[in-house]
């Protein structure tokens, strides 16, 4: 069934094959070439359409080019045409033959026909033959000045063309200064559109060689331009609305009149019936109103409504790509949609990507309210006979109740799940349960009744099996049948072909043993023996680890594996609130789609234009003031409430790491969990053993003790920094953006440090006696972001800095860019030298 | 930007393929094929409109059983490719009358004229149907539109009844009428897709109605029209929960949750008298999309019955009532139920002297299905099938069943009672009288009865 896997298509039985009628087309365009009889056209047409049709389905008629250009002396459109499309396609595999058309197409060029003037001059700029620029640039000159609008949006884009083809010539034809001029007056707003569009390119890309280029593309975000092009936003098709909005999306207002004007103007946009003209006007109310938490409120409840429609309206994939957004936005502010959560519900018919994000949205804005009526029909869709979305809606119960409200209905519904005797019902419910015994252990006794009549036979998905097995284990004191079940697992040991479920069970055992040791005893030796004759290295090594505890001291084994226990508060998220926010950056593109920040997904050169402004574009705030200790203030700080979920959870991160004493299962590695017992032994035995449990900590990066200043610090550092260093704003965001990344580190603060650091300005002080210098910094507890920079005493060489300081965590994540990369490891150690010093 | 668009086939053939950038390799379309088809390894899910492989984003419609694919490696507006790619064929629609392989197929070359003047180095040129009259020069090769698949919901108004001017939807904009003069006429229809959950007791737990009215003018000249709706017409709800039902209906109004509109309408005197007015561009375009939550009454009620016949048997009764005029008749319905997965066998009995129903039971899926042709306004009818279980229920076995699903089209139905009240064409001459038909229908996009 599988299409042939090669690049080029092998034509289907039915579809000619290709060599022969090749030939017989180039003999009957041969014969045609010259005639001038009546109907010529016609033979001529149809001759084509066969050459056309065989060029879509991928055989190769490049043979023919010659007659094809020799048929071309005609003054029939539909003919023309056809020839154009024909030598468009085949003109960069034949540069010779190419020249062939060079002379006819310069000829229409001047038609007097501007219809005939248009299509020329895109075919010329189409052919993508380096040799063949110079022909290019005379036509293009009129072509941009031709009195005809349509020619004139043409040569627009064929100026593009050229700059890909030769940017050199381009550039020296002093085009893109004309095309400025051009999108500055001219009458036609598609001409306009266009000279946008080829500018934004044609910048971007020269932006990393030319000062000018980078000054050009800046300014194309400067009132001015910004303001003409929205005065005359109506004229714009929809499609070049949607490229004008994008750009004043990077617009940064002086105040806040400006930004209720621009939105004032705006705001019927959300009233058009094409996704993309309201997805690109809401993105400019999101960007202008960041620093204005209420307007920025007021922004969500404004846009809900057309974005239900546009959901509701249009093809499945058109609301999927709506869907998408209003996603991003319920995660972000899930209490502004949590009156509007029938509208999440699934609908019979739905693909199941759009049922997906349906269940995340109603996962995020259950509360007290609503908790009760969106679990009720989550419910009824773990009973549908759609197998995927029944397991993500049990998920999604799960979740909402280790949200923690109304838990008790929650539990009842999940142990219902159990008893329904649907294997993947049973499967999904179990992993729940054991969750939710982490987080409520109170609920242990209600739960263990139900989960203790399951039958291990029955459970066959690994995750599954290793949730049953550790509660197996965690409660083996409360189900009379612990040891039992457990031996029975065991002696089936050979069968299992998971590994994890092979860790669960050995810890399992262990544990059971030290709460029932005369029922468990035997069943640990067979265990322990299975464990170590485990072709599987993490099995081995634990079972390896677990006899020699029990070798070294039985209670000290006891302290390892049954330690008292705290209830998991907040389970970890999985997407940290960086990453989050760099995709709310990208509003209205692929990023929110994916779920990804299109450094994820994208190659780097095709990043450009579209890449307009990246993190620095925030800086952009901080430009003005000459000293740069100013913060930009509010950047950061952006919508703080809005923020609040996401920076909540990162703190969560640091508390979950914090409570490893809890030996809970982690699923997703379980190398790791192994690591997390041994880093218990090594802080509760400290005293034994204090450097290698340092090396341990440093290792696993747990934070279980003060950090101590490393290595490093204590040397001098041998790298001279200027204290006097300047640095304007305007050159640091784009070197910023030119130079790649030479270091990225994470350094820990110390606890006094964090203490010290309730405001960003505390660090920008101290940093500065030590000739680091702050260009911008934003930000609030726990999350700081900076941007510094230093230079070298001797020579104008700049460092430059993204510091990300987590005050929970009490982690800096540093990013380190160079204009002299071999220095960049000394500037490292004297700026983890400064931080560690912060405040002690 | 757009680096490549193309059509495909049902069966992966490409149908047009133009390659706009030359940034991603000619090999895309078989890629493109190959994701699509084996997404993932179970078949249970399809594929998403958009997804990357190896840097290149891949974004596609289905479009009458074919797929419009664009492909691009920058990180461009879904939203924008994805209503392109819907728009691309509503003005391949309205060049060649009838959308489907067969037709591009004959006039692949008018389709790459179209796609040269839509697209220029990946970006939008114009969508405009009028706009790319003056560049387009082949003449459409008209193919049969009566065995082929409807397009657009207007096509619905095919089916069937005489009323309806069939030939009209499947008219190109630009090909001339067989007798050379074109017909001036303007086409106004209201269509409304409404989306009901019951639960098992009856009660409405949700209800939405996704309206659109579309229009496709035939009109020489570009005279403004203007179309005016219910005069107490309401929109958006003012601090009311959307879910509000007590303080709706009673007096009538008609209350959108929401509207938006195409860019040629005016509202200059649409908060005044609900009147919108406009100068219709050429080709099939939605004037407005509204959204309602409101309450209404549905058109359909559903009562289904599961019981246990015995060890290995049950027996489920369904009865449809029809809650509307009986000048009214539906067609084409469908109701389906999901069965437990251990049935083997199912016998059916209809009503004596049913005419236009049939009964399956699809094997695959597990799952009864039943047809009927019409049914008039005010009816009942009802549905009793056997099931043979190879191995007994465990308990409940409503929760193995259901829930049941319809699907249905109702002409000349409006479920939110929108209404056009009228429809003004300025231009002014006594004997310019050009054909006005504005239309009604009700489909079902989501119309659940739990058990």
């Amino acid at each position: 069934m599988a299409p042939p896997a090669q690049a080029h298509r092998s034509p289907s039985p039915s579809q000619p094959s290709g060599k022969g009628e090749v030939s017989d087309l180039k003999s009957q365009l041969r014969q045609l070439a010259g005639s001038r009889a009546p109907g010529i056209d016609d033979s001529k047409r149809e001759l084509f359409k066969k050459v056309i049709s065989y060029m879509t389905i991928g055989i190769d008629v490049s043979a023919v080019f010659g007659e094809m250009v020799m048929c071309s002396a005609t003054s029939d459109i539909v003919l023309k045409k056809m020839c154009y499309l024909y030598v468009g396609n085949y003109a960069k595999v034949n540069p010779d033959l190419a020249l062939l058309t060079i002379n006819f197409l310069q000829r229409d060029c001047k038609d007097e026909d501007p219809m005939i003037r248009g299509l020329a001059l895109r075919s010329l700029c189409s052919l993508r033959v380096a040799n063949l620029v110079e022909y290019l640039v005379g036509p293009l000159g009129l072509g941009l000045k031709d009195n005809n609008s349509y020619v004139r949006t043409v040569a627009v884009i064929g100026v593009l063309k050229l700059y890909h083809i030769s940017a050199p010539t381009c550039i020296d034809a002093d085009f893109p200064p004309t095309l400025k001029h051009l999108m500055l007056n001219d009458p036609d707003p598609q001409v306009v559109a266009n000279c946008l569009s080829a500018l934004q390119e044609i910048w971007s890309l020269e932006a990393s060689t030319s000062e000018e280029a980078s000054r050009e593309r800046e300014a194309l975000i400067s009132k001015p331009v910004i303001y003409y092009l929205l005065n005359r936003i109506k004229e714009f098709s929809e499609w070049a609305q949607c490229l004008v909005l994008e750009l004043v999306a990077k617009y940064v207002p002086l105040d806040s009149n400006e930004i209720f004007d621009i939105m004032n103007l705006l705001e019927d946009r959300l009233q058009h019936a094409n996704g993309a003209v309201v997805l690109s006007t809401i993105k400019v109310f999101l960007h202008l109103t960041l620093s204005m938490t209420d307007v920025h409120q007021q922004v969500y409840e404004r846009i809900k409504a057309p974005l239900l429609t546009l959901v509701s309206s249009g093809s499945p994939e058109q609301s999927y790509a709506v869907l998408s957004h209003l996603h991003i936005l319920v995660m972000r502010a899930p209490f502004i949609f949590a009156s509007d959560y029938k509208h999440f519900y699934c609908q019979y018919n739905e693909p199941s990507y759009v049922k997906k994000l349906k269940l995340e949205m109603l996962t995020a804005v259950a509360n007290e309210s609503n908790t009760y009526e969106i679990v009720t029909e989550l419910c009824e869709y773990a009973a549908n006979v759609d197998i995927p979305i029944a397991r993500e809606s049990i998920r999604a119960v799960g979740k909402i109740a280790l949200q923690q409200y109304d838990v008790n209905a929650i539990v009842d519904r999940l142990l219902q799940f159990l008893e329904m005797e649907k294997d993947y019902v049973t499967a999904e419910a179990l992993v729940l349960v054991k969750d939710l015994l982490r987080k409520y252990p109170q609920w242990s006794h209600d739960c263990i009744a139900v989960v203790g009549s399951i039958s291990s036979q029955n459970v066959q998905e690994p995750k599954a099996k290793a949730a049953l097995i550790w509660m197996l284990g965690e409660y083996s004191q409360d189900m009379q049948d612990a040891p039992y079940i457990l031996e029975s697992l065991t002696e089936n040991w050979e069968e299992e072909p998971s590994a994890e479920v092979r860790l669960h069970l050995l810890t399992a055992v262990m544990k059971c043993f030290f709460k029932r040791p005369p029922e468990t005893q035997k069943v640990l030796g067979a265990a322990l023996a299975a464990g170590l004759a485990d072709f599987h290295q993490d099995v081995h090594d634990r079972a390896l680890f677990y006899y020699r505890l029990l070798q070294y001291n039985v209670s000290v084994a006891e302290r390892v594996v049954n330690p008292p226990k705290q209830a998991v508060s907040v389970f970890a998220d999985t997407q940290s609130s960086e990453i989050k926010d760099r995709i709310f950056d990208e509003f209205n593109s692929l990023s929110v789609v994916y779920q990804k920040p299109s450094y994820m997904f994208t190659d780097k050169d095709y990043r450009g234009p579209f890449e307009f402004s990246d993190e620095l574009g925030n800086l952009s705030i901080a430009a003005e003031s000459a000293d740069n200790v100013v913060p930009a203030q509010g950047v950061e700080a952006n919508d703080k409430d809005l923020l609040l979920s996401t920076s909540e959870k990162e703190e969560i991160r640091g508390a979950t790491f914090n409570v490893s004493g809890y030996s809970a299962p982690l699923y997703d590695s379980s190398a790791a969990s192994v690591q997390s017992e041994l880093a218990i032994i090594s802080s509760t035995s400290a005293g034994s053993a204090p450097s290698s449990s340092l090396a341990i900590d440093d290792l696993l990066g747990l934070g279980l003790s003060a950090a101590p200043a490393p290595e490093p610090a204590s040397v001098p550092p041998s790298l001279k920094l200027n204290s006097k260093a300047i640095l304007d704003p305007g050159t640091f965001q784009q070197k910023w953006r030119q130079l790649p990344i030479s270091l990225s580190q994470e350094f820990s603060l110390s606890p006094e440090g964090v203490a010290a650091l309730t405001t960003p300005q505390a660090l920008l002080w101290h940093m500065q006696g030590h000739s680091i210098h702050c260009i911008a910094s934003g930000g609030h507890s726990p999350n700081f972001k900076f941007f510094f920079f230093a230079q070298k005493a001797e020579e104008s060489s700049n460092f430059l800095v993204e510091c990300i300081i987590n005050t929970s965590s009490a982690k800096a994540q540093v990013k380190i860019k160079a204009d002299d990369q071999s220095t960049s490891q000394a500037f490292s150690d004297v700026f983890q030298s400064a931080l560690s010093k912060f405040s002690v | 930007m757009i680096s490549q668009f193309f059509v495909l086939s049902q069966r992966g053939d490409n149908i047009v393929f133009r390659d706009y950038r030359g940034e991603v390799q000619k090999g895309s379309a078989e890629i493109f094929f190959r994701k699509v088809k084996f997404w993932k390894d179970d078949g249970e899910e399809e594929a998403p409109p958009v997804f990357n492989v190896d840097g290149v984003n891949y974004f596609h419609v289905k479009v009458v059983g074919l797929l419009f694919v664009a492909t691009t490696r920058v990180n461009v507006s879904p939203s924008l490719v994805l209503e392109l790619l819907q728009r691309i064929a509503r003005v391949i629609k309205d060049y060649l009358g009838v959308l489907n392989e067969d037709s591009l197929r004959k006039n692949f070359v008018l389709v790459y004229e179209l796609l040269d003047e839509v697209i220029d180095f990946g970006y939008v040129q114009t969508t405009s149907t009028e706009v790319l009259k003056s560049y387009v020069f082949n003449e459409p090769i008209v193919v049969d539109a009566v065995r082929l698949q409807p397009l657009s919901p207007a096509a619905i108004f095919m089916q069937g009844t005489k009323r309806m001017p069939g030939t009209a939807v499947t008219k190109s904009v630009v090909a001339n009428e067989p007798g050379g003069r074109k017909r001036e006429e303007i086409f106004v229809d209201i269509i409304e897709k409404i989306s009901v959950t019951f639960s098992s007791s009856g009660y409405i737990l949700t209800s939405e109605i996704d309206g659109t009215i579309q229009m496709k003018s035939y009109l020489t000249g570009n005279p403004e029209i203007r179309l005016a709706l219910n005069d107490d017409l309401l929109i958006g709800k003012g601090g009311r929960s959307i879910y509000d039902y007590r303080s709706s209906t009673g007096s009538g109004a008609v209350v959108l949750d929401d509207c938006n509109f195409h860019e040629s309408v005016r509202l200059d005197s649409f908060d005044v008298d609900r009147t919108l007015s406009l100068v219709p561009p050429d080709g099939e375009f939605p004037v407005m999309n509204y959204r309602m939550t409101q309450e209404f009454k549905p058109p359909f009620r559903i009562n289904t019955l599961v019981e246990e016949a015995g060890a290995l048997k049950a027996e489920v009764i369904i009865k449809i009532s029809a809650e509307f005029s009986a000048s009214i008749t539906a067609n084409t319905i469908v109701v389906e139920m999901p069965l437990p997965k251990y049935t083997t066998r199912v016998s059916f009995g209809l009503e004596p002297g049913a005419v236009g129903q049939r009964t399956d039971f699809k094997e695959a899926n597990r799952r009864l299905e039943w047809g009927l042709k019409k049914i008039v306004g005010g009816s009942e009818h009802t549905l009793r099938a056997k099931l043979t279980f190879s191995q007994e229920s465990h308990g409940n076995i409503t929760k193995e069943v259901g829930p049941v699903n319809m699907t249905f089209t109702i002409p000349m139905y409006n479920a939110s009672k929108l209404q056009v009240k009228y429809l003004q064409i300025a231009k002014k001459s006594s004997t310019y009288n050009p054909y006005r038909w504005v239309r009604y229908v009700t489909q079902a996009n989501s119309y659940v009865a739990r058990i």
